[in-house]
């Protein structure tokens, strides 16, 4: 009873320690809102965090008697007379020793050393297998575009692929391009980050083993809005997968109903950046927007899609992801409403 | 008339100094002029305290804006100068001067020599620094003014290319933080080639090389260390502003220029310039952790050895910092070996330490307490550098939060705490006057708390997704509680260094009389008088040991006899 007062520390104190060691492991396999990268979902990402526990036990053994012998000394060997000003034996070193923890440290290199060179070799060189899925990823100054060039479909920032699994393994192969600076392309769930240089071709490859969503972002400042240039990774069943396709496929939706908000983007100058296939507008420096809202995001994932932010996204960008190289068209309300009707229906 | 009693006969003019009321104008004139190295180094101290303040209070204002998510306490732009600010300044302006300046205080004193080989050198190499970080601080007020914090650089303090080229970053920021490191650059050069040639040719008799203070040996490792790397990073630079204004292709990725090739001159300067900037706190725990433990230090010839053996691995480590770059996977082997191996010198530093406290009588002053918690951090940074060494983790763990934590350990944990250490060691000799150790105490125990709150902390939003350099996250992400507690340690760190800051001013004043030799220590700056006079020896001191104070005060159990 009386030790009631003690218990509220010392429970919201493991409650602490409990929550940080544990927030970095997700329990449910599949996609998770956190991404971290002791919840893999493909083999990469599965073969570090293994080679990551074996490292992260042989360096807390070593922190466990490193710090432990230095906690003793500092214990047994602080000053406990401060009257008794007599020197301690001097001891200048001694050679035996000193190859004792020369030698130890090397052989245990060594052990790690071996260890990572077999994991590099198994994931950077893994052969490609015949079914592997294409994907070039071209990052751009703050968005990512997606093309896959055996089925002729190009997107943006939301990349759709399918799931893969011991059985059927089906891996996707990315082609790492960037039009403008250095980025870094990281899904923690899925696999490590490989930058996304220009003028240096990159190769990275995943094979996600559980359907969903999975989040990451661009891991090398890239300019300004470097922070919402977030990454979305679709990972379909083979029939959403084949569904998703086959609409990606088609050209833009033609609605006469929208015609004078389809005039405006062919007039105006959305046309010079963006391109919706089946339409004068073959732009290139902003994301294809041939099937606009088969995404759920605008903004490279910082925005919900929906009409209302669509609208404000064309009205003032910057208002919702400051320092965005789209700019503010400074069209009326009647012609935002309007080219945000006919965006609306490239489904 | 010369002093008989005390350590070494005659090293000490007891005339007592003429006292003057010196007018302002006069006072400034005598240090903008001065040629002093123990000025000189104070003025170095100075500056990297003031940026030290400086840095501390953009990193507290880039955690005011990291504690809650999708916070709009900072622009993306503001957000990205303050980084590019900090990282800069800690680095270049805060790191490196503090190494000067202990270096220029104290080595000449613990050679027993009465000032630095070049003294005008040593001037010269100061106020190049110090113009330097006056050009890079201009940037907040040069062109567009202050508003949105001017022209400030804002592409990291690796700045990669081409986000710098004119195309990505027209304005001056870029201009600005290439031309001051160019300058800080040959600053630090002067005062490199300064301790070399102080350290091999202002010894005093019997004082050889091996007989020489770690300290002294630390610092011309360090100084050979900096001629080599920043050579690299100069050329860099120079060749970053050919491009932007002459028209060079070096990194003009449109123009068949390389991206890759600038991290490479980066990183061969980048990675050894971590060494450059922890040698100093090697320096200091060699000289205060033997004298709290009152025991020479264990296996000086291996210290020496391993000081020297991780300069030379460090020069062959530097694409570590490029594992995400798509180098083959024999570049990438290669790497994870060559700084594998730079645990093996590390580790025999460490072993040392804890032998030479072993046996000891460890007195827990306020030096030893910082040095004690230097050790423990020393040990968990490079715990987490192995980590990071080991390529496919490090393909997870680079540019994200992990890497903050694990460099901060490193330059927070175990340097600045180094530094600090050394601050209340070496105050007494540069004053006079002890600087108070009820402050220190609060000081230490405030830093050790909001530190580990902080950086303990931050290895696992790195393990969480958490990439470095963004000015905001989403919500959902789930970063929000561990950064708002990352942020509240950060706030009791500045408390802590405020405190600090605090006592450096009233111990000046106010600060127990300290005499020549408070901590009963064993190298020559202890021997002449607090603060030692302009000519620090009016004898040159002969030494037959490492030891020289130790001789004196036990004549029955010299040193030397052992030699």
């Amino acid at each position: 009873m009386n030790r009631e007062w003690l218990r509220a520390p010392r429970r919201a104190a493991i409650a602490t320690l409990s929550l940080l060691l544990f927030s970095c492991r997700a329990f449910a396999a599949g996609p998770q809102a956190t991404p971290s990268i002791f919840a893999p979902a493909s083999t990469p990402a599965t073969d570090i965090s293994h080679l990551a526990y074996f490292v992260l036990s042989v360096v807390a053994g070593i922190f466990i008697v490193v710090g432990g012998l230095l906690t003793y000394v500092v214990i047994r060997y602080r000053d406990r007379d401060a009257k008794d000003r007599r020197e301690p034996a001097q001891i200048y070193g001694s050679n035996q020793i000193e190859l004792a923890w020369t030698v130890i440290p090397i052989l245990i290199v060594v052990v790690l050393f071996l260890t990572t060179a077999r994991m590099i070799f198994a994931i950077q060189d893994a052969p490609k297998p015949p079914s592997a899925l294409n994907v070039t990823v071209v990052g751009h100054q703050f968005w990512w575009e997606f093309r896959y060039p055996k089925l002729g479909i190009v997107t943006a920032n939301e990349l759709h692929v399918p799931l893969s699994s011991d059985k059927d393994p089906r891996p996707t192969y990315l082609k790492l391009l960037s039009a403008d600076v250095v980025h870094s392309f990281w899904v923690p769930q899925l696999a490590g980050k490989t930058d996304v240089i220009p003028n240096h071709s990159n190769l990275t490859w995943i094979d996600p083993k559980h359907p969903g969503l999975y989040v990451g972002q661009c891991a090398q400042f890239c300019g300004v809005q470097h922070a919402k240039m977030l990454l979305r990774v679709y990972v379909d069943t083979p029939e959403q997968f084949a569904a998703w396709v086959k609409n990606e496929q088609k050209p833009g939706v033609q609605d006469p109903s929208v015609a004078a908000g389809r005039r405006i983007f062919e007039t105006e100058a959305c046309m010079n950046c963006h391109t919706i296939r089946g339409t004068a507008a073959t732009g290139r420096f902003g994301p294809d927007l041939t099937h606009l809202m088969s995404r759920d995001t605008i903004a490279s994932g910082a925005v919900p899609l929906n009409r209302q932010t669509l609208r404000q996204w064309i009205e003032e960008p910057d208002s919702m992801k400051p320092g965005v190289l789209m700019p503010a068209m400074k069209l009326n309300d009647q012609q935002l409403d309007e080219l945000t009707d006919y965006l609306m229906t490239l489904k | 008339m010369a002093d008989q009693t005390f350590p070494i006969g005659g090293t000490l003019d007891l005339t007592p100094p003429r006292v003057a009321k010196k007018t302002f104008l006069e006072w400034m004139h005598e240090w903008v002029t001065t040629v002093d190295h123990k000025r000189i180094g104070l003025l170095y101290i100075w500056f990297s305290i003031i940026f030290l303040l400086v840095g501390g209070a953009e990193a507290l204002a880039l955690r005011i804006q990291l504690a809650t998510p999708d916070s709009h306490f900072l622009s993306p732009d503001t957000y990205n100068r303050l980084f590019t600010m900090h990282g800069t300044t800690m680095v270049f302006l805060m790191g490196m001067p503090f190494l000067f300046g202990f270096a220029n205080y104290i080595v000449p004193l613990q050679i027993g020599a009465r000032d630095m080989a070049f003294p005008r050198l040593n001037a010269f190499s100061f106020w190049l620094t110090a113009f330097g970080g006056a050009m890079l601080y201009y940037s907040f007020i040069g062109g567009s003014g202050l508003y949105g914090v001017g022209n400030a650089p804002d592409v990291t303090w690796w700045a990669y290319a081409p986000l710098t080229s004119r195309a990505f970053s027209p304005g001056h920021g870029v201009d600005y933080w290439a031309l001051s490191l160019i300058v800080t650059g040959i600053g630090t050069l002067g005062g490199a080639i300064n301790i070399i040639a102080t350290v091999l040719g202002m010894r005093c008799k019997g004082m050889t090389l091996l007989r020489m203070p770690l300290f002294a040996w630390l610092m011309l490792v360090v100084s050979g260390l900096l001629l080599i790397t920043i050579t690299p990073l100069t050329a860099a630079q120079v060749m970053l502003t050919i491009d932007r204004y002459l028209g060079g292709h070096f990194f003009d990725t449109q123009a068949g220029g390389s991206a890759v090739v600038w991290m490479h001159f980066f990183w061969i300067f980048g990675h050894p310039e971590v060494y450059v900037l922890v040698f100093p706190a090697f320096a200091i725990a060699n000289e205060v952790i033997p004298v709290f433990s009152r025991k020479p230090i264990f296996g000086y010839p291996a210290m020496v050895a391993a000081s020297v053996g991780i300069a030379f691995i460090s020069l062959g480590v530097w694409a570590h910092h490029m594992f995400t770059v798509g180098m083959t996977s024999v570049d990438n082997t290669f790497f994870v070996l060559s700084t594998e191996l730079v645990g093996v010198p590390t580790g025999i530093k460490i072993f040392n330490w804890l032998a030479t406290m072993w046996g000891g009588k460890i007195r827990f002053k306020v030096p030893m307490l910082f040095l004690t918690a230097f050790l423990f951090q020393f040990l968990i940074a490079g715990l987490t550098g192995i980590i990071l060494s080991i390529a496919p983790f490090d393909w997870q763990l680079h540019n994200s939060y992990f890497v903050i934590a694990h460099f901060h350990y490193m330059l927070v944990g175990a340097i600045v705490f180094a530094i600090f250490g050394g601050f209340y060691y070496w105050y007494p000799k540069v004053t006079g006057r002890m600087m108070s150790e009820k402050l220190g105490h609060w000081h230490f125990w405030l830093f050790l708390i909001g530190f580990h709150v902080t950086f303990d902390t931050m290895h696992f939003v790195g393990l969480m997704g958490m990439p470095r350099s963004i000015y905001n996250y989403d919500p959902s992400r789930g970063w929000g509680h561990l950064n708002m507690i990352i942020s509240l340690g950060g706030a009791v760190q500045g408390i802590a260094v405020l405190i600090f800051a605090f006592n450096l001013i009233w111990s000046y004043y106010k600060g127990k009389e300290a005499g020549n030799d408070p901590w009963d220590a064993w190298t020559l700056e202890w021997s002449t008088s607090s603060p030692p006079p302009v000519y620090n020896y009016a004898v040159e001191p002969e030494v037959r040991s490492r030891r020289p104070l130790w001789d004196l005060k036990h004549p029955e159990d010299p040193d030397w006899s052992y030699e």
